[in-house]
């Protein structure tokens, strides 16, 4: 009982930090406001909300669950990846980003790409393609908020009120708080999680009796030797997902916290933060998960290594609902919580869970970025605001947040798959397909508004296929595949126990590559915006025609 | 190599080598020895390449800060 308090008492706290961030905002209601929070957001506040914008309930749920059926590789995978890339993109595209904003005015990236592409509907068609890919991670946050309530309180919280509860504070604090009640609550989110993050690992580790006989005892097990290598993963998949991280710099609510940093110096901080933060995240998650196999004298565990075991076994005769109540029986989503039930103290467990959901609440910053977009990409876009004023804009927007939370919440209750491959083969396979557009907005002159409309129609594409695909095609059991289109020996198309394998990468590699493809290609063929709108954007060509002119003088130059 | 060019060049090959040192396929199967016990050598080569880079970051906010932008 005491952990569910400590719990109930943490989200009331973060309800209170969005209505607070809504009774100190002045009585200003403009949209600069309430959507960007001024633009005035400071180092810390700016490192920890986009890092923990960025790492949802999948960082800390679905890591451990991965690496309780995959093993270490969890952490290359996914962990490793991201350190590179996405650093690397905050440093490259973020940092201009944030000067178009400034410079322009600009609060999501539709605008930006209807600005330097000169377009109209096909920045429409952008927007409801970024919609329709962000809502599988809004509902990840519901769907781990609902698993998160379940465990702590032992099952006594049913999943569709712990996804109730999780949807509501979330909604209440980005309603009445904004941008600015939004970024303070995922400082305080990260931070309370970098903190008991650490300090349920080594608690754990110590209630099993230290990690290092966890470990030395799993050596001794083949079957769980092969957890501490990567043998369950091959190598073209492993080497596919260092696409996935490219999905960060176009997620819009990340492109939005872009737009919020008071300096651009907040940027290099981040960017050299930001493997470290991740490191100290997502290594407890993957060794706890690992780790949760040798747990045996935990009943919950025990019944997922069986249910696992049942799997693995030749059983023909098992049916297709069966075989996926096994599979959700089997599911390692919940194991760090059911790690803490065991072995950690009763009011250490009520801490330590409030810190998996201020992790887990992190689809606040999708579900206002979604509601910046609608008041912004269509709303204003389609004179809205001239015809109803601005402060019509921001109720609209509030509107909005009510309406789409209400919708993840009646998703998170239907969709059966597991957080992490809903995270990856959906959201963040489709966004990593659209990271063309960005990159080809700041750094490519010759990128046309018909080849963005053919990175986008190709994602949305390729995702839709991916979901109609593994709809059709039932997984195979663990630790088979099913080749679905082979030629001449070599298997192009395989259905996987965790997904899909396009000669054996995971899809996100071919969705990117024929996204830059059909970038290249298609702009080539077509004809560019103006001079005067490229020479907003880019430093002039040398040698070239001077810029035409621009509306505050100069070129950004990026 | 003109003088601009250089810092980009540079940058642009470091974050390359990086991409491709991810790939380390010579641990895949090995699970010892574990390292401070813990750690199996798929593990604990990913944890040091992504302390790696955040110095690679550092690196890069020296090399090819775009300052023009600041203003």
């Amino acid at each position: 009982m005491l952990p569910i308090l400590i719990v109930f008492v943490y989200l009331a706290a973060v309800l209170y930090i969005g209505i607070f961030a809504f009774r100190h905002r002045g009585g200003r209601e403009d949209a600069e406001q309430y959507f960007l929070a001024g633009r005035a957001v400071g180092p810390y506040v700016f490192l920890t909300s986009l890092f923990g914008t960025h790492m949802t309930a999948f960082a800390v749920l679905g890591s451990a669950g991965h690496a309780f059926g995959n093993g270490i590789v969890t952490f290359g995978l996914m962990a490793s990846s991201t350190a590179l890339v996405t650093p690397v993109c905050l440093l490259l595209a973020g940092t201009r980003m944030w000067a178009l904003g400034r410079r322009h005015g600009f609060l999501t990236p539709v605008q930006m790409f209807r600005d330097r592409w000169e377009c109209g509907h096909i920045g429409t068609v952008i927007f409801a393609v970024q919609a329709a890919l962000l809502v599988p991670y809004i509902v990840i946050g519901v769907m781990g908020g609902g698993t998160a309530l379940r465990a702590i309180s032992n099952g006594t919280i049913p999943y569709w009120v712990g996804c109730a509860v999780v949807a509501l504070v979330v909604m209440g604090y980005v309603f009445f708080g904004g941008m600015k009640g939004t970024a303070l609550v995922n400082a305080v989110q990260t931070t309370m999680f970098l903190l008991v993050g650490t300090t349920a690992f080594f608690v754990i580790g110590q209630g099993m009796g230290g990690f290092g006989d966890v470990f030395a005892g799993m050596l001794e097990n083949p079957m769980e030797a092969a957890l501490l290598t990567r043998e369950r993963v091959p190598p073209r998949y492993f080497f596919s997902y260092m696409f996935i991280p490219l999905s960060a710099i176009a997620f819009p609510h990340m492109i939005i916290f872009c737009l919020t940093a008071k300096r651009m110096t907040h940027f290099r901080n981040t960017a050299i933060a930001y493997p470290l933060c991740l490191t100290i995240i997502w290594l407890p998650s993957t060794l706890l998960g690992v780790a949760a196999n040798h747990a045996t004298d935990v009943p919950a565990i025990q019944q997922k290594l069986e249910a696992r075991a049942a799997l693995a076994a030749p059983a023909p005769d098992l049916t297709a609902d069966e075989r996926h109540a096994l599979r959700r029986q089997a599911d390692g989503e919940d194991v760090v919580i059911q790690l803490l039930h065991h072995y950690a103290p009763i009011w250490l467990a009520g801490l330590l869970g409030a810190g998996i959901m201020a992790a887990v609440m992190s689809s606040d910053s999708q579900i206002l970025a979604l509601s910046t977009m609608f008041t912004e990409d269509v709303f204003t876009h389609y004179d809205g605001r001239m015809r109803f004023g601005e402060a019509s804009q921001v109720r609209l927007g509030r509107a909005f947040v009510v309406l789409v939370t209400a919708v993840a919440y009646v998703v998170a209750l239907r969709v059966p798959a597991d957080i992490f491959s809903l995270a990856t083969q959906y959201g963040f396979s489709g966004y990593a397909a659209l990271s063309p557009l960005v990159f080809a907005a700041l750094f490519w002159r010759r990128s046309t508004k018909w080849g963005a409309l053919a990175v986008t129609l190709w994602s949305a594409g390729a995702v839709a296929a991916i979901a109609w695909f593994q709809a059709a095609v039932p997984a195979p059991p663990a630790g088979s595949v099913k080749v679905i289109w082979s030629v001449a020996g070599l298997d192009l198309l395989t259905r996987t126990p965790g997904g899909t394998a396009v000669l054996g990468f995971a899809p996100v590699m071919p969705m990117v590559l024929v996204s830059v493809a059909l970038m290249a290609v298609v702009s080539l063929l077509t004809r560019p915006p103006s001079e005067a709108t490229i020479a907003r954007y880019h430093a002039p060509a040398r040698a070239a025609s001077g810029p035409g002119p621009s509306p505050d003088g100069t070129a950004l130059g990026v | 190599m003109q003088e601009s060019l250089k810092r980009p060049v540079m940058a642009a090959v470091a974050v390359t080598a990086a991409f491709f040192l991810h790939q380390d396929y010579w641990f895949w199967t090995v699970p010892r020895p574990l390292l401070f016990g813990v750690l199996p050598p798929g593990l604990w080569y990913h944890v040091l390449y992504a302390l790696g880079c955040a110095g690679l970051m550092w690196w890069l906010a020296r090399m090819v800060w775009p300052s023009h932008l600041e203003d």
